[in-house]
């Protein structure tokens, strides 16, 4: 099955909605609670990305038997170094944004942390793609 | 796990509800369908906060109770009510006024079961000290809220603390007192009065939650009027050695924030049901920092907005607070006062386990589960969004889901009527017939008696 959500850049207030639709819609397939919170702090941690620094995005979900994917796609700055942004801490967002609680450097990392596999995608001055994977067992 | 069905206290009285949809909106779990004119409870979902029952214009919901009269086969007979109790009557009649009455009408003992709070303070105080238990601690007290915890949250029933609430601490606390008197178990008859449905489901759930520790439940109104009856405008004999071991924590507890000043460098306290549920999914996204103790309450105002209460919440308040004010800190009254074993005591406290209950509104197969939430999706695109409840279901998406479930009809939706009897796909006469089956045919009677008439708005 597969759900499709926009996000639009710059909007903190409404930032958290895609990722929880997706835990109502995993809760109802009995899967482990702890899988369920994995994909939504992962997911959870690339909407604000989007939401910190890019213009829009998409979240397009796939969920079949055994595992969900999600590719989160951007149209923004794009990231010019890749180990950097890995890199747990370190953080190019703005001022304004970090005083909204928001950008401590966790974002990348943390996706990693609560996915079984990731893949990252970047053009500067273009966009950026998150793929995200996880299994159910 | 073994799968049961849980008691309920609430029922639907046929005659008086109207299937006027107050309740199917308010829901916070979505457990209420109209059929045929009628709201009817789907008790796996249902938490017991009590939400319809307060919103019922026609007062359709009712509650199951003991009679008064069973108290009449004890040698002692126990009344044990929260603290909440005192504040409903009017500011004229004091506490022993109060006490007194409720021995007129039959009881002999009195308890606040606030009492003695040191002992649960201390308890759930070691509990959330300890680094195993899962942040953040959140408490027990409230029924309605673990029910939902375990059937909405199943991830955060973890954070449940794992110990019990005042009503029973109290209830062995009488229980130990009476024995050392010499008392036998059997002659005493502890009666629980109540300012909440839920806590009369899971004091008579079967199984798996408690064991019954009192013999009977009354509802707090219900007490209330028998006392107002019989209560005298003269002075009333001292009754305050009943209430030696009552501190200024325990007349607070049942309010809201009674619990969580007591408890956590950085503790939280939500009242009102919807209010939890839009907390607890934040709480489950994990986007909620640093709190160690959470009180959460089902109604607005904690228990001084409870069903069952008389009057109006915020002067419950009000006379609560003023009360508190006049009883000692419970780490000033002396442990000599409690007379019983205090750690035999303090180990009825403990609860042994809360299992998640969670509930699975596709069935538990997966990819029949996905199949029916993808056709429902589709469904949803069909049906008008403005959630008018005319199909008797208290959202679009909830009757997409009943749709897939074969527990509704495309023909629910009245704006798909008017769109296919538009098209010419259904007679006029049978798209009404279809909303009269739905709704009985009272529904369509010009009647200046039937509720919601002029001058009688909801």
């Amino acid at each position: 099955m597969k759900l499709t959500f926009a996000i639009q850049g710059g909007d903190f207030i409404h930032a958290g909605h895609p990722s929880s639709e997706v835990k109502k819609v995993l809760k109802q397939l009995n899967i482990d609670n702890k899988i369920i919170k994995n994909v939504v702090i992962a997911l959870y941690e690339a909407e604000v990305n989007v939401v910190a620094h890019a213009y829009s995005g998409t979240v397009n979900v796939e969920i079949d038997e055994n595992k969900i994917t999600i590719l989160v796609t951007d149209e923004g700055p794009g990231i010019p170094d890749i180990d950097l942004a890995m890199k747990p801490g370190y953080s190019t967002a703005s001022k304004s944004v970090q005083e909204m609680g928001f950008g401590a450097g966790m974002g990348l990392p943390n996706i990693k942390k609560n996915t079984d596999e990731m893949w990252l995608e970047t053009e500067v001055g273009k966009g950026t793609k998150v793929k995200m994977l996880n299994y159910f067992s | 796990m073994t799968e049961q069905t849980q008691y309920h206290a609430l029922k639907v009285d046929a005659i008086k509800c109207i299937g006027c949809t107050h309740c199917m909106k308010s829901c916070p779990t979505e457990a209420i369908r109209v059929i045929k004119g009628l709201a009817v409870i789907d008790h796996e979902s249902c938490v017991d906060c009590g939400q319809c029952h307060r919103v019922c214009p026609t007062n359709a919901f009712y509650v199951e109770q003991d009679d008064l009269a069973k108290i009449r086969g004890f040698k002692y007979r126990v009344i044990l009510f929260p603290s909440i109790m005192i504040g409903q009557f009017p500011e004229k009649y004091s506490e022993n006024q109060i006490y007194e009455g409720l021995m007129k009408i039959g009881f002999t003992h009195v308890y606040e079961v606030e009492q003695p709070l040191q002992l649960l303070i201390d308890s759930v105080k070691e509990y959330c000290a300890n680094p195993v238990n899962t942040k953040p601690a959140i408490s027990a007290y409230c029924p309605a809220i673990i029910r939902l915890i375990q059937s909405r949250y199943p991830s955060l029933t973890e954070n449940i603390i794992l110990r019990k609430a005042p009503y029973d601490l109290a209830a062995h606390f009488a229980i130990e007192r009476f024995m050392l008197e010499g008392a036998q178990r059997d002659e005493i008859g502890l009666f629980y009065a109540t300012p909440c449905i839920a806590k009369i489901a899971s004091v008579k759930s079967p199984g798996g939650e408690r064991e019954s520790i009192v013999d009977g439940i009354i509802n707090m109104n219900h007490l209330y009027n028998e006392v107002m009856k019989v209560i005298s405008e003269d002075e009333a004999e001292d009754h305050s050695i009943q209430r030696q071991n009552l501190s200024s924590e325990g007349v607070l507890w049942s309010l809201t924030r009674g619990e969580s000043r007591n408890f956590g460098s950085r503790s939280m306290a939500i009242d009102g049901i919807h209010n939890v549920v839009r907390f607890l999914e934040r709480l489950e996204n994990d986007q909620v920092k640093g709190i160690d103790f959470l009180e959460l309450r089902a109604c607005d105002q904690s228990c001084a907005g409870g069903i069952l209460l008389t009057g109006n919440r915020f002067m419950n308040v009000e006379r609560l607070e003023r009360r508190a004010r006049r009883y000692p800190l419970a780490k000033d009254i002396p442990f000599s006062n409690i007379k019983v074993d205090v750690e035999k005591l303090k180990q009825k406290l403990i609860i042994d386990s809360i299992h998640p209950k969670p509930v699975f509104i596709f069935g538990k197969d997966r990819i029949k589960a996905m199949e029916k939430i993808d056709r429902a999706q589709r469904i949803v695109c069909f049906l008008p969004g403005i959630d008018c409840g005319a199909c008797g279901a208290p959202n679009c998406h909830a009757l997409a889901d009943d749709m897939v479930n074969n527990k509704a009809k495309m023909s629910d939706c009245i704006f798909l009527q008017q769109m296919w009897e538009d098209e010419g796909r259904i007679t006029p006469n049978k798209a009404f017939l279809n909303v009269q089956k739905k709704w009985g045919t009272n529904r369509f009677k010009a009647d200046c008696n039937k509720k919601g008439r002029r001058n009688e708005g909801f």
